[in-house]
């Protein structure tokens, strides 16, 4: 089978765009079926959803430790005997439930490609040097305001053969939990202006323009450290909850 | 606030979101430890061997575990809490005990799979429950763990004949 083309990858995504326009209907989350992601042609489920009203076991969360994590795994520089090579940066935001509560002391995973586009990881082909100095995984636990930072180097982007030459936007992957099961969260953090925004299946798969904002982070010079590192700031909402927040859980 | 929007897991987690012992929430050998397995499938029936499957469950008496330590695993305590991946013929499996509630809350992620998904596997003796009633009957049997391999089978069908009952929640 010959590879799409950019631009027959483009058309498909320009014609679902125009498409969502014209019904109107707001969407907040990505399509599962969403065919310029070839992937998920057999892998999208084709029966709606059944809602489930949660169950006492659904209502509540896994809750990690401060010995689950070391604070030490917030910064992704510092894992190996060297500085990693590129764009040494903050990322930085808070993690706040569909009720704008703080998620306080519960986990945050990232995982991402080194500054060349390349992740340490066995099935990525990509012809991009591996950094000696970098592993590209992180974890920490949101403090008491819901608060999350890692200090990492900014990612590259990279070929990943979904059409003939298609390149993802830099990202960042973000893994989340809240105060129930009900609010997991796997997303991804993107940079602002990226010129590849416009050509990317995965970003393009939530219809809503502004949904698909709420993944971009903002370049924010207080973050900055002076003389060090570059900064940005990106906040995450999760769904809301269905348990009554405890009293030491609600924002005084 | 409107919640921010999901995205794949991609292929690349391998390196990030494995830990060890992930998929044990006891030990092998201890005590009444069962195992909870199956496969993921895709639309023609193929394995997905790129899939995450996080597993959330009460404890033998039907207690919700509100206890740290599933990324230590210490090899005591239980937190009811677990993660695991799919190999190349798309099996997973974790040790674990046998819950008092009737069902295993189930988080699914694969490269393809824009979004996670929800599911419960519900113990073989769970037939009767509300909610699996309430199903179209040629649809319940996909929510249904069945005796095998050493505790229960469950194979989430992503999509096609069998196709998993996947689930949302009020608050989305």
């Amino acid at each position: 089978m010959t590879a799409l083309t950019q631009a027959e990858v483009s058309d498909e995504i320009a014609a679902l765009a125009d498409s969502y326009a014209a019904d109107g209907v707001v969407e907040t989350q990505p399509r599962l079926d969403y065919a310029p992601y070839r992937s998920s042609l057999l892998r999208h489920p084709t029966k709606a959803p059944v809602q489930a009203d949660p169950e006492e076991l659904e209502v509540w969360a896994p809750v990690f430790g401060e010995r689950d994590v070391d604070p030490l795994e917030a910064d992704l520089t510092i894992q190996h005997a060297g500085e990693p090579i590129g764009e040494r940066m903050v990322v930085t935001g808070r993690v706040l439930d569909g009720d704008g509560r703080p998620v306080r002391r519960q986990l945050v995973e990232v995982w991402q490609a080194n500054a060349g586009g390349r992740y340490v990881h066995q099935r990525d082909q990509h012809p991009a040097p591996l950094d000696p100095n970098f592993t590209g995984m992180g974890r920490c636990l949101t403090d008491a305001d819901g608060w999350y930072r890692f200090t990492t180097i900014k990612p590259g982007p990279y070929p990943w053969r979904n059409h003939r030459n298609a390149w993802r936007p830099a990202h960042i992957h973000f893994s989340l939990f809240g105060t129930e099961f009900t609010q997991r969260l796997i997303t991804q953090m993107y940079f602002p202006g990226d010129p590849l925004f416009g050509l990317d299946p995965i970003y393009q798969s939530i219809l809503d323009p502004a949904a698909r904002e709420r993944l971009v982070a903002t370049y924010d010079h207080d973050l900055t450290v002076p003389e060090w590192s570059t900064g940005y700031r990106w906040d995450i909402v999760l769904t809301g909850t269905h348990r009554t927040p405890l009293e030491d859980e609600v924002e005084s | 606030m409107i919640p921010t929007p999901g995205q794949t897991v991609g292929p690349f987690f391998g390196y990030a979101l494995p830990f060890d012992d992930d998929n044990r929430l006891v030990p092998l050998g201890a005590p009444g430890a069962v195992r909870l397995g199956g496969r993921v499938l895709d639309g023609d029936g193929d394995p997905v061997p790129d899939a995450v499957l996080e597993l959330w469950q009460t404890d033998p008496e039907g207690r919700v575990v509100q206890q740290p330590g599933s990324l230590l695993r210490e090899g005591y305590g239980f937190t009811g809490w677990g993660r695991t991946s799919t190999d190349r013929e798309g099996r997973w499996s974790f040790t674990t005990v046998r819950p008092g509630s009737s069902f295993f809350a189930i988080t699914v992620l694969a490269r393809g799979l824009l979004h996670r998904l929800f599911t419960r596997a519900y113990l073989p003796d769970a037939a009767d429950d509300a909610f699996l009633l309430a199903l179209p009957a040629d649809r319940r049997s996909t929510l249904l763990t069945t005796e095998g391999e050493g505790g229960y089978v469950f194979d989430v069908r992503l999509q096609g004949d069998g196709e998993t009952v996947f689930l949302t929640f009020p608050r989305g």
